[in-house]
């Protein structure tokens, strides 16, 4: 309790770098966001595209991919390492061991981004945001998207070496929660980004340079996927750092179990590669047995959410009843909802629900068929990296550039404007989204121009298409709060301010056992799960490679 | 405190609720474990596996893909060879009386598509390389749409063909 309640000062320097970090985030935001709406509509028969033709933005599959790169890629990364910077800072109290690793890594993003942006931006490199071989791209794509990667490891690795510095200078105490945490996700994500990194340096860069003749396609769709899975939980575990070490402490409360937290980082790690094959349940080049097993472990993975949803609400029943709350239910009521902060975060737990039922369906093995690469997928992914992540870090944003920038969030009833119409539009959206996909209907498709569209499908398309609508006007509304707060001349007064959020656990972190607490046996258990679950299947895959199968431009 | 003592008051603890709402879980994920299980290997609801390699540069050239289209094996039951290519299926369309039961087999000679065969269980992605393979048993007459569900380039949206599931003309 003690020494969560001393404040730590934050350098400028430091605020500046963090706030470079979102800065770009949300940047890529605001341009990725525009292209989401214009697929709707298209989809719905309005087809905006020939407007944006002098622009050079009129094809839809290069706004596709602009949409799913800036908004799935560059939006999350950005915001996460710098979001896990500031974790590391405040919750160590400490500067970072190495400040200028952190740069390089940061700016190794930034040069892999403008270089992966060129190509997009000239139309060649419209093969979305999973870039399956043997579509092909320019090199300068494939050589961007590897330096982003490689820039958020080398921050990384400045966040461990700074946590090795914290231990020597802190023997016997337990890290904080949001420390861990912020080095969980991080060491999963470098673990999980493996398998990308050899498909990118091993085929598709070679087949890109003409080194080699041709890539294997199934190869780089397993190879592809051992990355895929774990990244959707890059995305999320910095939204559940909020949800668990922040939220409690926003709405009035604290985290429930300090133990039951950490336990489900660990798991996340443990879990989040080796599950991988259930985006290949369609595949051919599989055995059906390594698909089963890893729809077994899907189910595996979805045990640390259920302990999530079980901890985070505990956390926020106690806040709520603390405030007067009262019932079964009622207490919902008494949280504090006209807090944005707040209730961008409850609204995407509450959209996070029905992400993670229909997740369940996606991971059921052969029910995995009804739905793959239909309609289905894109709404169900709108709930979790577009709702649970992206609302959530709207709420992280309110406070964050506050505190970063020294000047008070501007106009806070309109954030939550911001939070209601994301949560609104997204229903609609993804529910129109879901149902069409269950109707049959493809997925990254140009559908208005599709010749075998039934009528049964057009109710569901225009409410997907308002969906769309009104979450362009949400996301817009975000973008002009995020740059009137930073760019405003207004500044806290004196005695004013925001203060970093940590929730103090309601048992002493220092009870809870060290095996949760040292990464060594964890590490282990990950690597031989992955052996286990992936190296049977990648050996055989690589000793039968045939990689004849030229680049064709799509 | 010292090191020592804290570790020794450290323990797993978990609440009652908790401890309860952990049982629930997993009961709940075992149970969706056993369901699936069942359907896929008792129910016989099954997805594509490794079926076989082929080249997707010669692959065109030899039997049977040198010929795409169906092949009737007698009793009711059908082979459909289709071959995949931006952006159309050859063959476009497939016919076949109503009770058959047809195992597609698709390949690529380009790049990666979908074959998603409308109001039925087939849905497979198509990889230059490999042979995808499922069955389907039409009970009903009418026409299903196949369509490409993976993105294979700017004509994508215009890629599709039709099964013509024939009613049974003596009457059943």
């Amino acid at each position: 309790m003690l020494t969560q309640q001393s404040v730590y000062e934050v350098s400028k320097k430091d605020r500046r770098f963090v706030g470079a970090h979102l800065l770009v985030a949300i940047g890529a935001l605001s341009v990725g966001s525009l292209f989401g709406p214009l697929q709707a509509f298209e989809w719905s028969g309005l087809d905006l595209y020939g407007l944006l033709e002098p622009l050079g933005l009129g094809d839809y599959y290069k706004g596709l991919t602009i949409h799913g790169v800036l908004n799935a890629l560059v939006w999350t990364t950005f915001f996460i390492t710098g979001f896990l910077t500031l974790v590391m800072i405040v919750g160590l109290k400490r500067p970072l061991r190495y400040p200028t690793l952190n740069r390089v890594g940061f700016y190794t993003m930034v040069v892999g981004l403008v270089m992966a942006a060129i190509p997009i931006l000239a139309g060649a490199a419209s093969v979305l945001y999973t870039f399956y071989p043997p579509l092909a791209a320019s090199w300068a794509f494939y050589l961007g998207l590897t330096l982003v990667v490689v820039g958020s490891w080398i921050e990384g690795y400045g966040f461990y070496l700074t946590m090795a510095e914290w231990r020597r200078e802190n023997p016997g105490t337990r890290s904080p929660f949001i420390v861990l945490a912020a080095l969980i996700t991080m060491v999963m994500w470098q673990f999980a980004a493996l398998g990308i990194a050899v498909e990118i340096l091993t085929m598709l860069l070679p087949a890109a340079l003409g080194i080699i003749d041709g890539t294997d396609p199934e190869l780089g769709r397993t190879l592809f996927w051992f990355t895929g899975h774990p990244l959707v939980y890059f995305w999320l575990l910095p939204a559940y750092i909020s949800w668990y070490g922040m939220l409690p402490k926003q709405a009035g409360g604290k985290l429930f179990s300090d133990t039951l937290a950490r336990l489900a980082f660990w798991l996340f790690l443990l879990l989040s590669i080796p599950v991988g094959f259930h985006h290949q349940f369609a595949d051919p080049g599989v055995p059906v047995g390594w698909k089963y097993i890893h729809s077994i472990l899907t189910y595996g993975v979805a045990f640390p959410s259920l302990l999530t949803l079980f901890t985070v609400v505990a956390s926020l029943e106690y806040a709520a009843r603390k405030r007067g709350g009262r019932g079964l239910l009622g207490w919902i009521r008494a949280l504090p909802w006209g807090n944005p902060v707040v209730s961008a975060q409850l609204l995407a737990g509450i959209l996070f629900m029905f992400g993670g039922i229909g997740g369940i369906t996606n991971a059921s093995y052969s029910v995995n068929l009804v739905i793959h690469n239909t309609a289905w997928v894109p709404g169900h992914f709108h709930l979790t990296v577009a709702s649970a992540t992206t609302l959530s870090f709207f709420g992280i944003s309110y406070w964050l550039i506050p505190y970063l920038t020294g000047k008070p969030l501007w106009k806070p009833k309109w954030a939550s404007v911001v939070n209601w119409s994301w949560f609104v539009g997204m229903m609609i959206f993804s529910n129109a989204m879901h149902v069409l996909g269950l109707l049959g209907a493809p997925r990254r498709t140009e559908l208005g121009k599709a010749p075998y569209v039934p009528d049964e499908w057009s109710g569901h398309l225009f409410r997907m298409s308002l969906g769309g609508a009104i979450l362009l006007v949400g996301v817009t509304l975000f973008v002009v709060i995020a740059a009137r707060t930073a760019f405003q001349k207004r500044r806290f007064a004196a005695g004013e301010g925001v203060e970093f959020p940590i929730a103090v656990s309601m048992r002493d972190p220092q009870l809870t056992p060290l095996w949760l607490d040292r990464f060594r046996p964890w590490l282990i258990a990950t690597a031989v799960l992955v052996v286990v679950a992936y190296g049977p299947q990648l050996l055989d895959q690589f000793s039968n490679a045939s990689f004849n199968s030229p680049p064709i431009s799509p | 405190m010292t090191e020592t003592s804290h570790d020794e008051a450290a323990s797993f603890e978990a609440d009652p609720f908790e401890q309860r709402w952990i049982v629930v879980s997993l009961i709940l994920l075992i149970a969706f474990m056993v369901t699936v299980t069942i359907a896929g290997f008792a129910l016989g609801f099954q997805v594509p596996g490794a079926e076989s390699r082929v080249d997707p540069r010669t692959v065109a050239d030899s039997p049977p893909w040198n010929e795409p289209g169906l092949r009737d094996l007698g009793g009711g039951e059908y082979a459909a060879y289709v071959i995949s290519r931006q952006y159309l299926f050859d063959p476009r369309t497939i016919t076949v009386p109503v009770g058959s039961s047809v195992t597609f087999y698709l390949t690529s000679i380009d790049v990666q598509h979908g074959f998603l065969l409308q109001n039925t269980n087939v849905n497979m992605q198509v990889v230059p390389g490999e042979v995808s393979r499922l069955t389907v048993d039409f009970d009903e007459a009418g026409e299903f749409d196949y369509i490409c569900n993976e993105f294979c380039g700017a004509g994508h949206a215009a890629m599709f063909g039709s099964v013509i599931v024939e009613a049974d003309e003596g009457g059943a």
